[in-house]
């Protein structure tokens, strides 16, 4: 089979302008004008060397962190922005959902919008017509069709402009970040029309931080780090990936590793596992407390542990620079789950520092124990310990 | 499996006819929102495209007709100022919207991919909507003063005084609007550049008042002269001065030909610089 996409060796430059100095009388910001040479140029790559394929009818996910070069390669494939260098073979007519509602205008009636909105997403008058009661009834905004889009609510927007974008029917569908918004109704809705898509054999690709979503969505996933593709596999490995990207690695001089105890390095229900952090010494005044929060990936919060409630009592100098979570597994069996991390002042309620998605954990392979039900927050035995290292 | 296309570095110069046809539902689309946002929450609605030459024409008649006596080559100065406002208006509406055009739609330019010329080609189609309307008073005044075309004259002359205009438009329209996306500076100048330009252009006077040979050329490089004299004497059954038809087109056609180049030699990075 060829591939719908093919995608090589993409490079994005921007150019990035330097000041050298910052000029403090007009004469001289005047004569400043006429010397340009002191202005710095440098190139910045977005996007470096990128090559991968997409078959037909695959959902491709994309993620990577703010600035890792996903909407700049979703701009390039849309052909909004041209590539640098290298170059996109498409097999198929390519629409974007590079953020919805792209072009409504506020003064127009919802009817008006629903037409305008879709000829500037690529449709012919025919087929918003031949749609357009479909269109209506999902956005669920028929009462107010011929109000003017200025006095609908937010949320009638959102829903409007997804509305239009969902009935888009080009082989290959580019969605950016529209499940950020809405409701939890709507987006519920949102995703089953998207696994319909994805399941009539329309090629998807999908640029989300709803790591759930992704998961849900799509069966393969590239990675994005600073311009270039880092992993591309199978959704479960590439989301674990990112999740492990910050962990071992200098996250503003705290570093964390988990620790487990048995042979397939997972983390099963009844076992016990130590999360350990550690940074330099007098990093943190005393009287430091730690806290940690365990999250499934699509964002539930399964339990906190806060190290103050766990020693009473105990006040922690600054020469103590690491501290080690002992936890038993209480039933986890969500695959995977990541930890934020956080450090404040007994003195202060508000943090001094918080690393989100500090460490991915993986867990239960075996099954959840009878008791477990997924609905009720469980509280896992644990233990804090302090050291200095 | 359908179309195969390439995305590549953007390299060549067409203007990309088959796209813009592919598109073409879209000039429509957007031309029709504009004109109804214009009018939008205003009471008199679509009648102020006709009130707004009209009352031009009023004032400039009393000011300049009966004030200051200036000479109409023997039309009355009614109809001789309303057919140079008719077709100024689309030429100053038209290169104004336009210039500013890539800048309003920004937000769209940097989220979807349409062919990008037709952004500066629609608002050129919402002045030209306006013209009509306006083109219903001016033939009442026809009949009012009792004027008759020569039906020959007029069906050679007035499409092609239209063709003049809007290619001039379209070309400094979107010369305009390719400039303003990179220095926003365009921004102030295009108010003061079709102002100035009114003064140079044979709205208000006869290109006949004219003596010196030089600003009669100067004039005539002007492409709204040529499309104006030729506009009047379609209905007036007035001859025009050949010469300077011949140098107000070439220089239209020149305008159109430097606006779509640029336009498209710029256009891939507006969503860049935007």
């Amino acid at each position: 089979m060829k591939p719908i996409l093919e995608i090589t060796n993409i490079s994005k430059k921007f150019r990035i302008r330097h000041k050298q100095k910052k000029y403090l009388s007009l004469r001289e910001s005047i004569t400043e004008l006429f010397k340009t040479e002191r202005e710095t140029v440098e190139d910045f790559y977005a996007l470096q060397n990128v090559s991968f394929e997409v078959l037909p009818g695959e959902s491709l996910g994309i993620i990577g962190k703010n600035g890792a070069g996903k909407s700049t390669l979703l701009k390039i494939l849309s052909k909004i922005t041209p590539p640098t260098s290298g170059k996109v073979i498409a097999r198929g007519r390519i629409a974007s959902l590079l953020e919805v509602g792209t072009g409504f205008h506020q003064e127009l009636s919802g009817r008006e919008n629903i037409f305008l909105n879709g000829s500037i997403l690529g449709m012919k008058r025919k087929e918003i017509q031949k749609k357009f009661d479909e269109i209506v009834d999902f956005s669920g905004t028929e009462k107010f069709l011929d109000t003017a889009l200025k006095h609908y609510s937010s949320g009638m927007q959102l829903r409007l402009a997804f509305a239009v974008a969902a009935f888009l029917e080009p082989e290959i569908l580019i969605i950016d970040e529209v499940l950020a918004v809405g409701d939890f109704e709507f987006q519920k809705k949102c995703l089953g029309k998207m696994e319909r898509v994805a399941k009539s054999g329309r090629t998807i690709l999908f640029v989300s931080h709803n790591l759930s979503a992704v998961s849900g969505l799509c069966s393969r996933c590239l990675l994005l780090d600073r311009g270039k593709i880092s992993t591309d596999d199978i959704t479960e490995k590439t989301i674990s990936n990112y999740l492990k990207q910050d962990s071992l690695k200098d996250n503003s001089g705290i570093m964390a590793r988990v620790i487990y105890f048995n042979q397939s390095q997972t983390w099963e229900c009844g076992e016990k596992i130590i999360l350990e952090f550690w940074w330099e010494k007098n990093k943190f005044r005393p009287g430091w407390q730690c806290d940690i929060a365990v999250y499934t990936f699509d964002n539930v919060k399964i339990f906190a542990l806060e190290s103050y409630r766990m020693k009473p009592g105990f006040s922690a100098s600054e020469e103590l620079n690491h501290i080690e979570f002992e936890i038993i597994n209480p039933g986890l069996v969500h695959k995977e789950v990541r930890v934020d991390w956080g450090i404040r002042y007994s003195d202060s309620g508000n943090y001094e520092m918080i690393i989100n998605n500090i460490l991915a954990v993986q867990t239960g392979i075996t099954k959840a124990p009878a008791y477990w039900r997924p609905d009720v927050l469980v509280v896992p035995q644990a233990t804090v310990n302090y050291s200095t290292k | 499996m359908a179309t195969e296309y390439e995305i590549k570095p953007a390299s060549g110069f067409s203007i990309g006819f088959r796209e813009l046809w592919h598109y073409r539902e879209l000039f429509y689309f957007f031309a029709w929102r504009d004109i109804k946002v214009k009018y939008k929450q205003t009471f008199f609605g679509f009648a102020w495209a006709v009130l707004q030459p009209l009352i031009m024409m009023l004032l400039f008649s009393f000011f300049f007709g009966r004030t200051l006596k200036v000479p109409s080559d023997n039309i009355p100065y009614p109809i001789f100022v309303f057919s140079g406002l008719l077709l100024w208006n689309i030429f100053a509406t038209g290169i104004s919207n336009a210039g500013n055009s890539m800048v309003t739609n920004a937000n769209i330019i940097k989220k979807i991919y349409f062919p990008r010329l037709i952004i500066p080609l629609s608002s050129v189609l919402v002045a030209l909507f306006d013209f009509f309307m306006a083109f219903s008073i001016y033939l009442v005044i026809l009949i009012y003063y009792q004027f008759t075309p020569d039906f020959a004259r007029f069906l050679l002359y007035f499409p092609m005084s239209i063709l003049i205009t809007l290619a001039a438009t379209f070309g400094i329209g979107s010369l305009l609007a390719a400039l303003n996306v990179q220095y926003r500076d365009f921004r102030y100048v295009i108010p003061f550049f079709v102002q100035a330009l009114l003064f140079l252009t044979p709205v208000i006077y006869p290109v006949s008042i004219i003596s010196s040979h030089w600003m009669n050329f100067v004039i005539a490089l002007n492409p709204m002269t040529g499309a104006i004299e030729l506009f009047r004497s379609a209905f007036t059954g007035q001859d025009a001065n050949m010469n300077v038809l011949l140098i107000s087109a070439a220089g239209s056609l020149l305008f159109l030909i430097a606006g779509l180049f640029y336009f498209r030699k710029t256009e891939s990075y507006f969503a860049d610089v935007a």
